[in-house]
């Protein structure tokens, strides 16, 4: 049983790389320009351009309630934008009619925030959920590959016939991070993967994120407020702030970018451009 | 409440329109819910899972209301019919208002409060806690995974729940006319069957699955469409439960009119 289609492999393999690189610059695996979105009379995305690159690593950083978590919810189609495109593999998704989106959203995955995990199902079969629902796995068989994958993020086969609710809130993150990577999409989504994690199992799923990008040839889109792993998983990192993106340049960077809010940000500084709304 | 006071107008307007949205979006999603029955992929275990939730688990709360019903109902007419000298036709108005009417009406208003308040509480968690968005990104449609099966084993549990309804009914009625009003019991259960007619049975069924299909539907739709957290879902709950009793009450008038009519 092979999980990953011919091509992706073919992306990965050193000799094709070159021509990737020169086709991508053409035409960006996400596109976004000019995405406004408003809940009410509060305005959240206010012209979002971004651009990721096919096969790249980017991290979005932000300050809380700036939008992160909207912003990829229109990527995936989960939040409908006022106006503006979103563009994947050069293909408008917000004109797309609702098959063929739903087409798309087959090779896309996601990691929420809060986990999502279905309580009503045992781990191993939220970990398969998209290799089942495809018909691309046998039941017998995901057991299997649920262990497989589970134990790439640190946990024990046993921890498959537990119930979510049964798992300390960093297990949870890593089932849910299991479930988003199982099916070996081509686009992921992490929204804040690192967050509740012990600094080295942190290191450890960084890990495995950059290893999904380089092995399997994905592009990966994380939000993420830890510098240090925001460094590790981005090669690109964006900065978003009041509904805009206000900075994009080398995760490398972060800290002595030369954007005095970047690094106010990085830095963690109570002084500088952005100005936490606190009431004194 | 100033607002209400101050221009009760506008008031009455925003209710309207609100009440006129919620009326389309709920057709709406039932028209969905209901085209993903004839579209594969099926998903049987979930629908056998609604199914057993439905029937087996209500049966107790059904089973006692209609004993219990045909019981007061076979003591209540005596009373009256004694004025008349007409006690004998006691047994064949037990089982008619219970076929056509009690029956039917009290095993939905009871599996309303079961299962119209769990199916609202478990698709509204799984709506604030983003596991419905969730469902989207594993290549599954929620309508399809959520909604359909439970529309599906609503509308075809309750008739099955209200025929045992009625045969319990009919023995309340029975145990109490043979062992507290003095009718011999073979002569009562000759008049249970000599008036009861195929049609009152028949439109007592149908009655029971457009029941079944309002509880499911109330359920899922006030738990699909609940936002806020746990607060919200309470209010899902409880919304589910009160509309749908209303819709089960408020339909049944126009069956009963419909079935009148022939
Ligand atoms: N469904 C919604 N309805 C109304 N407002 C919303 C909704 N979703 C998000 N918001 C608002 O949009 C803003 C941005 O939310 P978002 O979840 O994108 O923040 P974030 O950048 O991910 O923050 P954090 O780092 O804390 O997760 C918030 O102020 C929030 O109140
Ligand atoms: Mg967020």
């Amino acid at each position: 049983m092979s999980y990953g289609s011919d091509d992706r492999r073919m992306q990965a393999e050193p000799g094709t790389e070159g021509l990737n690189r020169s086709t991508m610059v053409n035409t960006p695996k996400i596109r976004m320009r000019g995405v406004r979105k408003a809940f009410g009379p509060k305005r959240v995305l206010d012209g979002v351009d971004l651009d990721v690159a096919a096969g790249q690593g980017v991290v979005i950083l932000g300050g809380s309630g700036s939008g992160k978590s909207v912003t990829i919810k229109c990527i995936l189609g989960l939040i409908t934008p006022d106006e503006g495109i979103i563009e994947i593999d050069g293909v408008d998704v917000l004109k797309l009619p609702r098959r063929e989106r739903e087409a798309l959203g087959d090779r896309i995955g996601m990691l929420f925030q809060n986990g999502a995990l279905f309580d009503s199902l045992p781990v191993w079969e939220n970990v398969c959920f998209k290799l089942l629902a495809q018909n691309r796995i046998t039941r017998a068989k995901a057991r299997d590959r649920a262990a497989e994958v589970l134990a790439q993020v640190g946990l024990a086969e046993t921890v498959g016939d537990l119930s979510p609710a049964e798992l300390s809130g960093g297990m949870q993150k890593r089932v849910a991070l299991a479930r988003a990577i199982a099916a070996q999409p081509d686009i992921i989504f992490f929204d804040e993967p690192t967050t509740g994690l012990d600094p080295i199992m942190g290191a450890v799923i960084d890990g495995l994120i950059v290893d999904c990008v380089k092995r399997l040839g994905a592009t990966a889109v994380s939000i993420t407020h830890d510098m240090a792993s925001a460094r590790r998983i981005g090669e690109t990192a964006a900065m978003i702030h009041k509904g805009r993106i206000v900075w994009t340049g080398p995760a490398g960077n972060l800290g002595h970018s030369g954007n005095a809010m970047v690094d106010q940000f990085a830095n963690g500084l109570r002084e500088g451009p952005i100005q936490m709304e606190l009431r004194r | 409440m100033a607002a209400i006071l101050l221009d009760p107008l506008a008031a009455i307007g925003r209710a309207t329109l609100g009440a006129c949205r919620a009326v389309g979006d709920v057709a709406l999603f039932a028209l969905e819910g209901v085209s993903h029955l004839v579209r594969p992929p099926f998903y049987g275990r979930l629908f056998w899972h609604a199914f057993v939730e439905v029937a087996w688990f209500s049966l107790p709360v059904v089973a006692l209301t209609a004993v219990f019903t045909g019981m007061v109902l076979a003591l209540q007419s005596y009373t009256g019919f004694a004025r008349f000298n007409a006690q004998s036709a006691i047994a064949s108005v037990v089982v008619i208002s219970l076929v056509r009417e009690l029956g039917p009406v009290l095993a939905a208003l009871m599996v309303a409060g079961r299962i119209g308040a769990s199916f609202a509480a478990e698709i509204g968690t799984m709506r604030v806690t983003d596991q419905i968005d969730a469902l989207t990104t594993l290549s599954t449609n929620p309508m399809k995974y959520l909604v359909a099966p439970r529309l599906l084993a609503a509308t075809l549990a309750l008739p099955l729940l209200v025929l045992v309804a009625d045969v319990l009914g009919v023995m309340g009625g029975w145990l109490i006319g043979t062992l507290k009003l003095g009718f011999v019991s073979a002569a009562y259960l000759k008049s249970t069957f000599d008036f009861l007619q195929t049609g009152d049975v028949i439109s007592g069924l149908v009655k029971a699955a457009a029941f079944g299909f309002i509880i499911a539907l109330m359920g899922t739709w006030c738990g699909y469409r609940s936002k806020g957290g746990a607060q919200g879902v309470g209010g899902a709950t409880t919304a589910a439960v009160v509309a749908s009793s209303i819709l089960i009450l408020a339909l049944d008038y126009v069956l009963t009119e419909i079935f009148f009519a022939q």
